[in-house]
């Protein structure tokens, strides 16, 4: 059985699970991880559009931040905005990932509330007044993605279903009656042209004012929420262990279904502020996949809204920058999606050298037998 | 005949992250001979014997295998050397019969289960087993699962054998039964390495005994020429007394009664049939049985986490002398009712506790929902914390410390420090001891027996039969989910619990109705 025994030699390395990693330590990992992957940004950009690396990058911060000193902000406010909505379906999803509950549903959600908003201006724009309007919108579109929620939570607290694809499931049932009511409303064209009623107010100069401070306000309550709430805790406990949760007598099956309906209620927050304060339309495409890029920014920020802050404003910044970069070089928007991904991979794969260490082979031989 | 070694381990050391598991250990075991790895748990007993069957691989050191320095990276390599481990945990298919299990995972061999058989039929005459090679798995008892994992080892030619812990799930019969076998090996020149943490067993079955003590090797005796204290005294490096405590309850009066309580787990299976009992305060119940005869459920049904079907549980208030039932309540109703009932469960990281949550945290598991507040108030659960960090020497870098980090022994303070802390009436306790130290077993003991003579009515499920006889006052044994005997702790043998652990029901019937 054992015939090459003499010959074999101690493998070149081997991987050693630890948890002991200082946290300035993995963060000075995580930082690494960021400024790597802006150089490899860089460096692929310079390969394929011929332009050196200062070059990319002035076109990359002029394709975010525009003609800053020249007084004019509206690209930065646009970049803010953006920020804002990726980040709020990021801490839509963080209650229900704290509980392990795999919401992956968040574009349906965002949608079903975009959806609940444009029905709301259509229908009651000219009829209702001003406030009342936006009453209703806010209250419907956060009811629309909280049932878009509530539902495979009931399911999962009931019958114990998968809630990963049945999430996903719903996405596709909400993308298709989108799609149907942009065929009634839109008439032939397929397109619903934008409607005036209903829309957030400008502040200043600026359309996007009310998502972005909207957001703010999540981003501190949720923080509080899950650190210093009592429905915060339970949240932990369920997620970290059912049998616990049932041992100090929490009603596992309520939480899920609470938190499914914050979770999705604020998923429909996203739809609406992308419909209301931003397109005043909507179409199959209004979320654009952020739902599901969302779930990174919540790993990546580990679910502590002020990381995900940073996180999204990365994320965000790469996304418009390579665009403008892609723009100027005549290539098309798949380049902006592809270094984009290539960065997430990056930052998430930068984990494995915080959670694991690898020993080499040590060369020396002592010991004979 | 001089002694052959089989294996040699050299200076060989492991860390996880900053834990240093074994540090530069030294260890031989000879052909023909049962040589005990002794130590108390976390000593790194079990690590080490990971690294021989290529479970983990040492950061330092070298191991040779008669004579020859032996590279194991994996499992299988480890039974190209001969190696077999038999795990605490056992490793085998359900669903499967003991021949499949046997022959599970071995390449470049026709399968045919006929000629297994009559392998495996060989091997069992051979040393004295006693198994049917086409009973499935899970109709087999735990020692009958141990003989399947011991016959696996042997069926792939291993003629060096580790048992991880093999009597810990053991009746004092079956251990009797395992010894005489493996005896048997070692006259037939196999060398038998043991892990164990009972020094009776040493005594008993080894011929040498080698002791580590916080992941470093202490030293190698003869057991001929040792005793329970010099081997004890290597093993916690301090003298220590070993006997427990035991005073007599003083002003008992019923605190719970279980009246013929039947339960059913999901597959439909009977867990408890017909469980009758009570405890009174000031005294420890104790439970003895073979692992999962109903333990877990008996203790779940009184804390208000398992639906009984028939049945009642009643808890005598100590203040009004109300008698009430606390049947259909969940954990949180019991709590509101006024009955102070704790309970230590057996799954700590799982259940009593949250692992990834700091001890402050952990502390408020039971009292957070106090209050109108939707805030949490840290500052008694964080005071509380520091309480029991000092008073139970708790080790821990400090009180925001996720509990999972800490040692066996530590997680385990905090736990039984915060079930006590809310001053109970009704103390229940499974397997307190169960991982840890000698020292924290001492001071699980002792702070058991403070609560009994504060007069708090304590169940104590137990495994070790020595500690159950020496603490318990009353000692009841359950078998297959019913109660098989009650016998007064103080006049018993381990040998009578071991019998009514196994004693057949006696009406014949299956699945009494109750």
């Amino acid at each position: 059985m054992a015939k090459k025994t003499d010959s074999k030699k101690e493998p070149l390395f081997h991987v050693v699970k630890r948890d002991d990693m200082p946290a300035g330590k993995a963060w000075l990992i995580r930082i690494a991880a960021i400024v790597f992957s802006f150089l490899l940004v860089g460096l692929l950009s310079m390969a394929i559009t011929e332009k050196s690396f200062g070059e990319t990058y002035e076109i990359m911060f002029s394709g975010v931040f525009g003609r800053l000193f020249e007084g004019k902000t509206t690209m930065l406010w646009k970049y803010l905005q953006e920020i804002a909505i990726l980040l709020c379906l990021a801490l839509a999803l963080t209650p229900a990932f704290k509980m392990k509950f795999w919401n992956c549903g968040a574009e349906g959600q965002a949608l079903v509330g975009g959806l609940a908003s444009i029905f709301c201006m259509i229908q009651f724009g000219s009829s209702l007044s001003y406030p009342v309007l936006m009453v209703v919108i806010v209250v419907t579109s956060i009811l629309a993605g909280a049932i878009w929620g509530i539902i495979p939570a009931v399911f999962k607290a009931l019958f114990n279903t998968n809630e990963t694809l049945f999430t996903l499931m719903m996405n596709y049932i909400a993308t298709q009656i989108i799609a149907y009511y942009v065929y009634i409303e839109g008439g032939g064209s397929n397109v619903i042209n934008p409607v005036a009623y209903g829309n957030f107010p400008t502040v200043g100069n600026n359309d996007y004012f009310v998502n972005i401070v909207t957001v703010a306000g999540i981003t501190v309550l949720m923080y509080a929420y899950l650190r210093f709430s009592k429905q915060g805790y339970e949240i932990s406990v369920v997620g970290e262990s059912q049998n616990t949760a049932r041992y100090v007598g929490i009603n596992v099956k309520k939480v899920i279904i609470r938190t499914m309906a914050i979770s999705g209620g604020l998923c429909g927050v996203a739809g609406m502020l992308l419909v209301a304060g931003k397109d005043h339309s909507i179409n199959t495409n209004l979320v654009g996949g952020d739902g599901f890029t969302a779930i990174l920014m919540s790993w990546l920020g580990q679910f502590n809204p002020f990381i995900m802050v940073v996180m999204t404003a990365i994320v965000i910044f790469l996304r418009l920058g390579v665009a403008k970069v892609a723009d100027t070089a005549l290539l098309n928007h798949s380049f902006s999606e592809i270094i984009v991904g290539i960065v997430i991979l990056i930052l998430v794969g930068c984990e494995f050298f915080i959670h694991y260490s690898i020993k080499f082979r040590q060369s020396k031989k002592e010991v004979k037998a | 005949m001089t002694k052959q070694p089989a294996i040699e381990l050299k200076n060989i050391t492991k860390r996880f992250g900053k834990v240093v598991a074994n540090k530069n250990v030294n260890l031989t075991a000879y052909r023909g001979e049962i040589l005990s790895v002794l130590g108390e748990n976390g000593s790194g007993k079990t690590t080490l014997m990971n690294m021989i069957s290529g479970i983990y691989f040492p950061d330092e050191g070298h191991i040779f295998i008669d004579g020859k320095e032996a590279v194991i990276t994996s499992p299988k390599e480890a039974f190209g050397y001969k190696i077999g481990m038999i795990h605490q945990h056992f490793k085998l298919v359900d669903v499967f019969s003991a021949a499949e299990n046997i022959v599970l995972g071995i390449e470049n061999g026709k399968y045919n289960l006929k000629d297994s058989a009559k392998e495996i039929k060989k091997i069992s005459e051979q040393y004295g087993f006693d198994v049917d090679p086409k009973k499935k798995i899970y109709t087999m008892s735990v020692s009958e699962k141990q003989t399947v994992e011991i016959i696996k080892v042997l069926y792939r030619g291993a003629d060096i054998l580790i048992l991880d812990e093999p009597t810990a799930v053991l009746t004092p019969q079956e251990t009797e039964k395992l010894f005489a076998i493996l005896r048997r090996m070692r006259d037939d020149g196999k060398c038998i390495i043991i892990i164990t943490h009972k020094l009776h067993e040493v005594l008993s079955l080894s011929d040498r005994v080698s002791v580590l003590r916080k992941g470093e090797y202490i030293g190698t005796v003869n057991t001929s020429e040792t005793s329970e204290s010099e081997l004890t005294e290597m093993m916690v490096g301090k003298k220590i007394d070993l006997n427990i405590q035991r005073d007599e309850p003083k002003n008992t009066e019923e605190r719970l009664t279980v009246n013929s309580i039947t339960c059913v787990d999901k597959t439909g299976t009977v867990m408890l049939d017909n469980v009758s009992f009570s405890v009174k305060s000031g005294e420890i119940l104790g439970i003895a049985g073979i692992a999962g005869s109903g333990q877990r459920e008996l203790l779940e049904s009184i804390a208000g986490l398992q639906r009984l079907e028939y049945g009642d549980i009643f808890y005598f208030d100590p203040k009004t002398g109300k008698k009430e039932s606390l049947r259909d309540k969940n954990p949180l109703q019991i709590r509101q009712m006024g009955v102070r009932l704790s309970f230590v469960p057996e799954d700590r990281l799982g259940m009593g506790l949250v692992g990834n949550m700091d001890i402050v945290d952990n502390m408020m598991l039971r009292s957070y929902s106090k209050g109108h507040s939707l805030f949490l108030k840290r500052n008694k659960p964080k005071s509380l914390a520091m309480k029991i960090i000092n008073d139970l020497e708790v080790v821990t870098p400090s009180a925001s410390t996720p509990v999972r980090r800490l040692s066996g022994g530590n997680v385990q303070k905090v736990l039984v420090g915060r079930e006590i802390s809310s001053s109970p009436t009704v103390l229940m306790v499974a397997y307190p001891v169960r991982g840890l130290d000698i020292n924290s077993s001492y001071m699980i003991y002792n702070l058991l027996n403070q609560q009994k003579a504060q007069g708090v009515a304590i169940i104590f499920v137990g495994e070790d039969l020595d500690v159950l006889v020496e603490l318990c006052d009353r000692i009841m044994v359950i078998g297959s989910g019913r109660v098989t005997g009650v016998v007064d702790a103080r006049t018993t043998t381990k040998e009578e619990i071991g019998l009514l652990m196994t004693k057949p029901k006696d009406d014949g019937k299956e699945n009494g109705n109750g």
